[in-house]
């Protein structure tokens, strides 16, 4: 049974990074319909940096522009919601899920129907950066929300009030520490989500703001498999540490609550 | 005590604002134009009125119903396996499995692709064994393994928590009545992880019904709603019908969401 089981789960792990591996490795063969017997090479990578390096970095500076946003639009909504009546802050919670419930293509076709007809705005990263910030703000804001709901919130704050904290001190050495894990988390799952979008970006996008993803899109409809390759191997390299960090944050704390709990 | 300035109000005012302007408004303007065009607010009957619309429709829904219930099947056993043995090499699979969370819809293309492309590795195992090349990365079957392989990291989380938390003395009493391995599972386990099941269901659903970049990059003749609102956007003059499309297609996958948080109970953990 458990071999069975075992079985079946490692080929599952196999569905998921067999492909991966294949990738990276064309990304890096001298020919793909040859296979590796046509040799290893980095020109294909160095192909890929020549045409596409704006759209790596334009990705980054988005994803760290979206992380800004999410914590200044974020953890003042997540405190919020935190003070509020339980049942209010639900329903205020399924309204900020929304762009994450509802399609991409969606959000993004309203935001061109709405905004589309500001020339500056829709042509510039910007726009792109209001649809990433739309969709990753409720994952900060539940990250945050989830930390501060388990820890006696009012009984720190009160405590601090009684000792004659003002409102700012409370939010800077009461909240913003104890809250420490969920903004580190929400970050990583921000920047993650946002290098990684694309549906939305997609629509959005013009030829002068393309992101890692859309170029990667470009890449495999007009150029050679390799380059493509190449592409999506960079991307991997991006992403990948991120989401094993991500992973990590993850782990400790659920053993921090085994721990607990013995 | 003097009233403090911070109130819920003030401290959410800021994303309230971010929200309501790009969100809401667009949304609003979005239902509004889908019934600006030739047929009015009848486009919005032409999901079902419509025959290419309807095919899309069911296509799509077919193909995530059946991406759904793969990917459950899948993730139950491999996360109720994992969530109960402790092995060598146990959080290197959990790692492998979570890994393609952020992947955008145009690398999972690729990837099956890869896997089941012209010169794909199941086409070489399939030409190996039984001397004929299978290919199926351009067709519906493609598009499903691409839609599962996305699905997979979503749910399997989620399984897994639930897992975690399951009562094995209720199996163990079963046992000890004399109920065999698969009524234990069928009685025990399965109405266990029921929460898990349908929070991670609905989110699979709801995601595989507004996928885009997969179907975009496979380029298949099948089309999918998303496919249908792209091409009808492309083509500039059919604003309306892609507003209208896509405006239904928004508000079925939060419905779909909406009800399975409150049958849940509890929040449902939003996916990518």
């Amino acid at each position: 049974m458990f071999v069975a089981q075992l079985a079946f789960t490692l080929s599952v792990c196999a569905f998921l990074i067999v492909p991966v591996v294949l990738s990276m490795l064309a990304g890096l063969t001298e020919n793909y319909l040859v296979g590796l017997r046509s040799g290893l090479t980095l020109r294909w990578l160095g192909a890929v940096w020549a045409g596409y390096r704006d759209t790596i970095f334009l990705s980054i500076a988005i994803a760290l522009a979206c992380l800004g946003c999410t914590l200044a639009l974020g953890v003042p909504a997540a405190y919020g919601l935190a003070k509020c009546r339980p049942r209010l802050a639900r329903v205020l919670e399924e309204l900020l899920v929304m762009p994450v419930a509802v399609p991409g293509l969606a959000t993004a076709l309203a935001l061109i129907i709405t905004y589309g007809g500001y020339g500056r705005f829709r042509t510039s990263w910007t726009f792109i950066l209001v649809g990433h910030v739309l969709f990753t703000l409720p994952f900060m804001v539940r990250s945050v929300l989830a930390v501060l709901l388990a820890i006696d919130l009012n009984t720190l704050e009160e405590g601090a009030a009684s000792l004659g904290a003002s409102f700012w001190q409370r939010f800077l050495h009461v909240v913003l520490p104890n809250c420490r894990a969920g903004v580190l988390a929400g970050a990583l799952m921000v920047v993650t989500l946002s290098i990684g979008e694309f549906n939305m970006t997609w629509l959005l996008h013009t030829p002068l703001t393309k992101t890692l993803p859309v170029g990667l899109a470009d890449a495999y409809a007009s150029l050679r498999l390799e380059i493509a390759s190449a592409y999506t191997l960079l991307f991997f390299v991006i992403i990948v540490p991120l989401l094993l960090a991500m992973q990590r944050l993850s782990r400790p704390r659920s053993a921090a609550r085994h721990r607990k709990a013995e | 005590m003097r009233r403090s300035l911070a109130t819920p109000s003030t401290l959410l005012l800021p994303a309230a604002a971010f929200f309501a302007a790009f969100f809401l408004l667009p949304l609003v303007r979005l239902f509004l134009v889908g019934g600006s065009g030739r047929g009015g607010f009848g486009a919005y009957a032409s999901i079902v009125t419509e025959r290419g619309h309807f095919l899309a429709l069911i296509a799509t829904l077919a193909l995530s119903a059946g991406t759904t219930l793969l990917t459950l099947l899948v993730s139950g056993v491999a996360g109720v396996f994992l969530q109960r043995n402790t092995f060598a090499g146990r959080g290197l699979l959990v790692a492998v499995l979570t890994l393609p969370l952020a992947f955008p819809g145009v690398v999972v293309g690729f990837m099956v692709i890869v896997l089941a492309g012209r010169q794909g590795v199941i086409g070489d195992v399939s030409a190996a064994l039984t001397g004929e090349r299978i290919v199926f990365a351009y067709s519906m079957a493609g598009l499903l393994m691409g839609y599962v392989y996305f699905s997979i990291p979503r749910t399997i989380l989620t399984v897994m928590a639930t897992a975690e938390k399951l009562d094995r003395r209720l199996e163990e009493a079963a046992y000890s009545l004399g109920a065999r391995p698969w009524q234990v599972l069928r009685d025990v386990v399965i109405p266990g992880l029921k929460p898990a099941l349908l929070s991670a269901g609905a989110i699979c659903f709801a995601t595989a019904m507004g996928a885009f970049g997969t179907a975009f990059t496979l380029a298949t003749r099948i089309n999918v709603l998303a496919m249908v609102i792209y091409t009808e956007f492309t083509l500039q003059a059919n604003m309306a019908v892609a507003a209208a499309l896509s405006f239904v297609l928004g508000a079925v996958t939060w419905l779909v969401l909406a009800a399975a948080r409150t049958a849940a109970g509890g929040t449902v953990a939003a996916a990518g």
